[in-house]
């Protein structure tokens, strides 16, 4: 859209635009924009949903499958979050698929704070009593949780790197309580 | 902290996780239609409140979503078994050690409440 110069466009705004922020020992910053759906669907349906994504719908609970920059993450028997970082259309990815689900795309209603550093885990547990340990939840795992008051999906990309995806409503306040846990994580 | 095994996610997670949503193994009367007004309450409103073990429905909202079975005991709070819905009640007498004396007060279990 960008190349339209001159043209009149509503400019979206992001949610933690411009956000930087958590300690030497946990630096936080906002995700890039990605496209992401919410995917349900029955046992069945899984083998050609995952051909029309290009990736293996994952189904032991707390894994995750990527491929070129897109992730599928587990997030119940029937439910996943699939993020594409590159912004593809995969609404019409799943369309094709031929078979019954439930696809809502939710691009916009989420956005992901980016957790790294060697006090990631502890800056994290700040609000999540999940273990975050690497034998527990290791690189890959992802799981829905809560962090304080908000309902978050955890995703560990590194082993000292996660993603952490909230409602963009909850982003000052997730955002805002990662930095505070993260300012104690290097202590 | 109170850990609830999710039988869906197959692992502890914290209580925080999870909803409790009412009493299982309640029977839907198919009927409804002729039930008298006395039928129908008993049905819907009117529940045990045991002390001791009962059998909850319970949910994990903030994780898989999933609703399940728990057997637990309402004076220890001690879960005594989860399991998936749909699943029959599980037979407690394979589930309770018989040398495990019954708690019978709050204060009892309180005082090596782990
Ligand atoms: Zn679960």
């Amino acid at each position: 859209m960008a190349d339209l110069i001159g043209a009149d466009l509503a400019t979206r705004t992001l949610p933690l635009a411009g956000f930087h922020g958590g300690s030497g020992a946990a630096s936080l910053s906002a995700a890039a924009p990605a496209t992401r759906l919410s995917l349900r669907a029955k046992p069945d349906a899984v083998s050609a949903l995952s051909l029309a994504l290009g990736l293996s719908l994952p189904t032991r609970p707390k894994t995750s499958a990527s491929a070129h920059g897109r992730h599928a993450l587990w997030l119940g028997p029937d439910e996943w979050l699939v993020i594409d970082e590159n912004g593809a259309d995969m609404m019409g990815a799943v369309a094709s698929s031929g078979v019954l689900h439930s696809a809502t795309d939710i691009s916009h209603r989420n956005t992901a704070v980016i957790v790294r550093g060697r006090g990631a885990e502890v800056a994290i547990n700040g609000g999540c009593p999940q273990d975050l340990s690497l034998g527990i939840f290791p690189v890959g795992a992802c799981s829905r949780t809560v962090l304080g008051k908000a309902e978050v999906v955890l995703f560990r990309t590194a082993e000292d790197t996660f993603r952490v995806e909230c409602w963009r409503s909850f982003a000052p306040y997730v955002s805002g309580l990662l930095n505070e846990a993260a300012e104690d994580a290097g202590n | 902290m109170l850990l609830i095994y999710c039988p869906y996610c197959e692992e502890e997670r914290s209580e925080l996780e999870f909803r409790q949503a009412g009493d299982a193994h309640i029977a839907r009367p198919t009927n409804m239609t002729e039930m008298t007004d006395e039928e129908f309450e008993a049905f819907f409103f009117l529940r045990d409140n045991v002390k001791g073990l009962t059998y909850e429905r319970w949910r994990h909202l903030n994780g898989c979503g999933r609703f399940f079975n728990a057997a637990r005991d309402t004076v220890s709070d001690k879960f005594v078994t989860t399991y998936k819905a749909g699943l029959p009640k599980p037979d407690i007498s394979t589930l309770r050690p018989a040398t495990e004396a019954t708690v019978e007060t709050y204060e009892a279990t309180e005082s090596n409440a782990k």
